[in-house]
């Protein structure tokens, strides 16, 4: 058996009748980053949250570091979209940090001062450190986000699944999240980002997996991310493809 | 009036029926707030109108008035229209709205056709059950109160146990799961902690007003503060000044019932919360936006004046 940090077989996930995910089937090297990218509707975050236990799965295996998903929780740390929680819940981003720690407390016990200095430091590490008392419904979309990925470190993990970190940040956020995403990979952390921006998977990513309901094509990015494989799986849609199979370089790019 | 008020509290038996009404408005509070925090605010409306079926047909069958049948017989009705209530969305292409309203008012109609029968019965017209649709705090007896002290120290204590467990949940349901914690479970956890305050509720608020319970204070306690724990606290007290007012009125007022004006008093402390409350409340936003108004005109005053015109003024 496989004791990569992730080795994902066969997996399929439907709502109602419809296929979603169908027969996905692929490995993670530890100490990777990984992008995972592909249309709208595509089933990337279903992929993710199948992966989680989320959704329910329709057949498949999914083993984290060489064991079932469901004894190596405390392993995987998890960074949700923005957009799925109320940020008028009342409190305060220390207290949403704070629920990484959760997990590792058990039931009925309350986090002491350990966790909050764990949780301070996360804090500082996203730099949102001067924000920690601030009600979450007065930080800005980027703020947030940063939040969220604070909780994740607070988690601990040695695997990372992120849905779409990146997603409406301002430039300030995006390079804080891709600083820390280095600086996990140091640490030697698995991070599977699920990406929208065509236009940075070569710069963020060491690999890249290709998903239109089934996998289009999975490996090293300059291997995977190429022209011909993102026609198959976007379908053409997208003009601006022709440019990055010649290697154009992207307007984009010279952020 | 202030005189007839302190004559029933010298009254034992009113001093518990008040306590007791007091303690159903704590811990109704205190659930109401994960109820409102997690968008189901209509769901107390919806179980306590379908507890009514289910408290009926339980005194039909045993032809004894008992709190705990009556949670039993209103615990499965309640069960019955949350599983309708998915079904149908499931199978349907209604939104929960529409569902809960069918639902609601379904288990409502069948609840009075089957009250009605009981009062025509022999015994029923001395069940006392015609008081369960708007209260009526003065025909609880004392065991009764016994009942509501047992389960609000249970609701109470059971929200500070898992303060931690249910906040994650009502929060972020989906990072709860990937934590491991069993959150269909402290889903039907909440729903039942909201089964037991609407059911305990119905004899002093009644089926028709006891959601008000379960959101009028949660909402109010929102305007006050932006922490949790001090939202429940805050939602508690509010909850059981409003039983306190109502079982006082009612007590006042011969043949009153609780339920409405427990409602109103609650309504009351909305309004207060809505107007006064720091910050979110109408008074604080709009002074807010009088004062960014004036500091932005100040501003463009200042730019306004010409800059060369120096030594003319001094």
């Amino acid at each position: 058996m496989s004791h990569s940090p992730l080795a994902v077989k066969g997996l399929s996930a439907a709502y109602q009748k419809k296929a979603v995910l169908d027969n996905v089937s692929f490995e993670v090297e530890e100490g990777k980053l990984m992008g995972i990218i592909g249309p709208n509707g595509a089933g990337k975050s279903t992929l993710i949250k199948t992966i989680l236990g989320l959704i329910p799965r329709l057949s498949g295996e999914v083993t984290v570091f060489g064991k079932p998903y469901s004894v190596q929780r405390k392993l995987i740390g998890y960074v949700p979209q923005r957009e799925s929680v109320d940020w008028d819940f009342p409190t305060n981003a220390l207290d949403v940090v704070l629920m990484g720690r959760y997990g590792r407390l058990g039931w009925f016990r309350r986090p002491g001062a350990e966790d909050k200095r764990i949780a301070m430091e996360c804090l500082a590490k996203v730099g949102m450190a001067d924000y920690a008392s601030r009600q979450i419904s007065q930080l800005s979309g980027g703020q947030q986000q940063r939040v969220f990925l604070a909780r994740a470190l607070a988690q601990d993990a040695r695997l990372y699944l992120m849905d779409e970190p990146f997603a409406g940040v301002d430039a300030a956020t995006e390079k804080a999240i891709i600083t820390l995403l280095q600086e996990l990979k140091k640490q030697g952390k698995t991070v599977i980002v699920v990406h929208h921006d065509l236009a940075t998977v070569k710069e963020y990513f060491d690999s890249v997996l290709l998903l239109n309901v089934t996998l289009q094509a999975y490996g090293p990015t300059d291997a995977a991310f190429t022209a011909a494989n993102l026609h198959r799986t976007y379908g053409g849609r997208l003009g601006f493809l022709e440019r990055l199979g010649h290697d154009v370089p992207l307007p984009a790019e010279s952020r | 009036m202030l005189d007839e008020l302190l004559e029933i509290l010298r009254d034992p038996n009113a001093q518990w029926i008040l306590l007791g009404c007091m303690l159903l408005g704590l811990s109704s509070g205190i659930i109401g707030c994960f109820a409102y925090l997690r968008k189901q605010s209509l769901m107390g409306d919806t179980l306590a109108h379908a507890a009514l079926p289910g408290i009926c047909i339980a005194f039909m069958l045993t032809g004894t008035k008992s709190i705990m049948l009556f949670l039993i017989g209103a615990g499965l009705a309640g069960l019955v229209a949350t599983l309708g209530i998915s079904w149908i969305t499931k199978y349907s292409k209604l939104k929960t709205d529409a569902a809960m309203g069918i639902v609601l008012t379904g288990f409502f109609g069948i609840g009075i056709v089957l009250l009605t029968q009981i009062q025509h019965s022999g015994s029923g017209s001395q069940s006392g059950l015609d008081k369960f649709l708007f209260g009526q705090a003065a025909s609880m007896v004392s065991s009764d109160v016994a009942t509501m002290l047992v389960v609000s120290l249970f609701l109470s204590g059971s929200c500070w146990l898992l303060f931690k467990e249910l906040k994650l949940v009502s929060f972020d349901p989906g990072f709860a799961r990937g934590l491991g914690f069993p959150v269909a479970f402290l889903e039907q956890l909440l729903m039942f902690f909201m089964v037991i305050a609407v059911v305990v509720g119905i004899q002093a608020v009644g089926v028709v007003l006891v959601a008000a319970l379960l959101i009028t204070p949660a909402v109010s306690a929102r305007y006050w503060t932006d922490r949790l724990g001090m939202m429940m606290v805050l939602s508690g007290i509010f909850g059981a000044l409003s039983g306190a007012l109502g079982t006082l009125l009612s007590a006042a007022a011969p043949n009153m019932p609780t339920g409405p004006l427990t409602v109103l008093a609650a309504t009351l402390l909305f309004s207060v919360s809505l107007l006064a409350g720091p910050r979110k409340g109408l008074i604080a936003r709009r002074v807010q936006h009088l004062r960014a108004k004036r500091e932005h005109l100040a501003a463009r005053e200042r730019q306004a004046v010409p800059a060369p015109s120096r030594g003319v003024s001094q």
